[in-house]
């Protein structure tokens, strides 16, 4: 997985709330059987018109936003599906930070998965930032330093211990997992015993 | 955690999985079933072949296509890339021993609807599929949840997930229902009164004499919907009914292990001190046949109510999101509910496509034709659930009635085969989700129970089903 440890660049505006994995990445993109090559696709029906032209007007598709790195959103972002295509079109967008004041807890997780940085802040500092990413001016993101700095504006980030060292390492966490497979078979060997029904063969 | 002291019933199916800590604080959490699917597994399998990994137990996993399916001729997947996806599916079962459910099996079906049709579902196990409907499962007292790609992946090679507890919220819904309404109308009244956000971080466990006294299929629509309260998984307690739903279906616990399984699902129900870090208590007879206006599932209305106006909107943002949601939805405020003029009805979906809803439909229709000016469809959701009805003959009342009578599938719950809404396109539906662009680019949908949707179908408008006769 790609490392994440700093960002620098302008943010994307998108001062939505509730925006759904559905509006991140329809349903006739989920088809692929690849994680890569859905950034075209990223926030279809509101980037396209009806025949497949750029909207001239949606943030993603004026410059400079077209080259964010970073998109600043509205409340409980990523509700709805579970779908993974949501944080892999972000990314093969070129996304790898996102702020907003909440996130849908599959998609939060999801991010992490793939090497994005959800970030949460108060409703306040939301406007804040959203005014800053208005006016294009230029973010700092650290992760080492969990800060958000933007012309004078600085604002400390939380975030988990452990994802953030798999941020910072670019760890996969299935390899971390199976170093626990012994305790995994012992685990199961006990449940044989305790609730041999989950264990039987058809 | 502590283990002493009351618990609910999260508490107990939490730590009767956990297998130990890892070092960086994570828990690893072991799951008992996987459901597999078509759209978001392919890249996972990738994934282990990549690595060279394989997969931990086939034997906990069951996999079924159904979210691209085609519910009309299903010899042939016209769309080449949902045509890929499928048959992707039954490759990499086939090549790591999984038990997968084709096309031509009549137990074929929406993953949700299977599960428990098979007995695969039970109380006190840990379900994950990579669809965040598996929230379903929690009717029977099971914890289950919607993951990612990456976290199937994870779970196909390690049978865990890594997890950190969530907080447990209780609703209780108290007292007989009103005539017309029923869970659909209770889950949706909840969603409306805490918001699409708020079950965040919560597993919501419902409670109350409503919720007791429903079918466990009844049970099954409201924790379907419980992604859509923003929660990760909903949980009722089991009981009598589930037990008996349970019994002698294929993977049920066979004759020489039921008596000990019922007697540890006997065990789980919450204690009665256990704490909870939210409680909502909700009086049946404030709730109404409720109904959809918006672009999200919060967005509810009793269907004697109004399209809201933007001006009642408590802040800025959410007045915003009124207007948006009223522009797409081609909608006036102020405009009566049962003024709202259908082009389509939808029934199915993993929400309401079990036979309880069908035969709700059927008896609502009987004799009775739809609106001249409305498509009407109807999808079970599984091949089996098809079969039954078509035993009683409720496909006949229903086909009489003007509805076309489709195959298993999700169908246009979410439109990825060639059930869509064209723009603009009025719909009542029985599914759970009415964001933008859902049913099809454009289109315009209302959810609400299968007994407002049936009644709609007739009177060609959103239809309150008390006045209906
Ligand atoms: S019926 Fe709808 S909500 Fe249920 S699994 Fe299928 S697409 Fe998802």
């Amino acid at each position: 997985m790609d490392k994440f440890i700093s960002l620098q660049g302008i943010a994307a505006p998108l001062p939505i709330v509730n925006i759904d994995t559905d509006m991140i990445i329809p349903k006739q993109f989920l088809k692929t059987i690849k994680r890569t090559g859905l950034g075209v696709s990223l926030f279809y029906e509101m980037r396209y018109d009806n025949d497949g032209k750029l909207i001239n007007d949606f943030v993603l598709n004026t410059s400079p936003y077209d080259q964010s790195k970073i998109l600043i959103a509205g409340d409980n972002f990523g509700c709805g599906s579970s779908r993974e295509h949501a944080p892999w079109s972000l990314k093969d967008f070129g996304i790898r930070c996102i702020i907003s004041t909440s996130f849908a807890d599959i998609f939060y997780n999801n991010c992490f998965q793939n090497g994005i940085l959800p970030i949460v802040v108060s409703a306040k500092q939301l406007d804040e930032l959203m005014a800053a990413a208005s006016n294009q001016q230029e973010f700092q993101i650290d992760l080492p330093d969990q800060k958000i700095t933007v012309g004078d504006i600085s604002i400390n980030f939380d975030i988990e211990e452990h994802r953030k060292d798999r941020l910072l390492q670019g760890l996969d966490d299935i390899g971390i997992t199976l170093g626990y497979q012994e305790d995994i078979a012992v685990y199961e060997e006990e449940q044989k015993i305790k609730k041999p029904w989950l264990f039987q063969n058809k | 955690m502590s283990n002493q002291g009351p618990k609910t019933l999260f508490d107990k199916i939490w730590s009767e999985h956990l297998v130990r800590q890892r070092e960086d604080g994570t828990n690893l959490l072991y799951i008992d079933r996987h459901l597999v699917h078509e759209v978001t597994s392919p890249q996972a399998f990738e994934g282990l072949k990549i690595a060279n990994r394989p997969v931990h137990r086939p034997d906990a996993t069951v996999a079924v296509a159904d979210h691209n399916v085609p519910t009309i001729n299903r010899q042939n997947i016209e769309d080449p890339q949902s045509k890929i996806q499928v048959e992707t599916l039954a490759q990499n079962t086939k090549q790591h021993g999984i038990q997968y459910f084709d096309l031509m099996d009549q137990r074929q079906g929406i993953v949700h609807i299977i599960g428990p049709e098979q007995g695969i579902t039970q109380p006190g196990m840990t379900i994950v599929c990579g669809d965040s409907h598996t929230s379903t499962h929690g009717a029977f007292g099971a914890l289950a949840f919607g993951i990612g790609t990456s976290e199937v992946e994870h779970v196909l090679a390690t049978q865990t997930i890594v997890q950190n507890p969530a907080k447990n919220m209780r609703i209780a819904v108290n007292g007989e229902l009103p005539f017309g309404v029923n869970s659909k109308d209770l889950i949706l009244y909840i969603i409306g009164k805490i918001g699409t956000a708020g079950g965040t971080g919560h597993v919501i466990e419902y409670a109350g004499s409503s919720v007791q006294g429903l079918s466990v299929e009844g049970r099954m629509t409201i924790c379907n919907m419980s992604i859509e309260a923003g929660a990760r998984a909903g949980l009722i307690s089991p009981d009598q009914k589930t037990f008996d739903y349970i019994k002698g279906r294929p993977y049920a616990p066979s004759a020489k292990h039921w008596d000990q399984a019922v007697e540890y699902w006997s065990s789980l129900p919450s204690d009665k001190e256990a704490n909870y870090d939210h409680e909502i208590i909700i009086n049946s007879t404030e709730i109404d046949p409720m109904v959809t206006w918006g672009t999200s599932p919060e967005d509810v209305v009793s269907v004697k109510g109004l399209v809201p106006s933007p001006d009642s909107a408590k802040n800025e943002n959410k007045k915003k999101s009124i207007e948006r949601s009223l522009e797409y939805m081609g909608l006036q405020p102020g405009t009566k509910i049962t003024d709202i003029k259908l082009d389509k009805i939808f029934i199915g979906s993993c929400t309401n496509g079990r036979i309880e809803d069908l035969r709700k439909v059927a008896s609502i229709v009987k004799d009775k034709k739809i609106a001249s000016h409305v498509q009407a469809m109807i999808v079970p959701g599984s091949g089996l659930v098809k079969k039954q009805a078509e035993e009683e003959g409720l496909d006949s009342i229903l086909v009489n009635a003007g509805f076309e009578w489709r195959e298993a599938g999700c169908s246009m719950c979410l439109g990825m085969n060639p059930d869509q809404l064209k723009p603009e396109e009025r719909c009542a539906s029985t599914s759970n989700r009415n964001f933008e662009g859902r049913q099809g680019r454009g289109g315009r949908t209302h959810l609400m129970s299968p007994e407002l949707a049936a009644a709609s179908a007739i009177t060609g408008a959103i239809a309150d089903i008390r006045d209906f006769k």
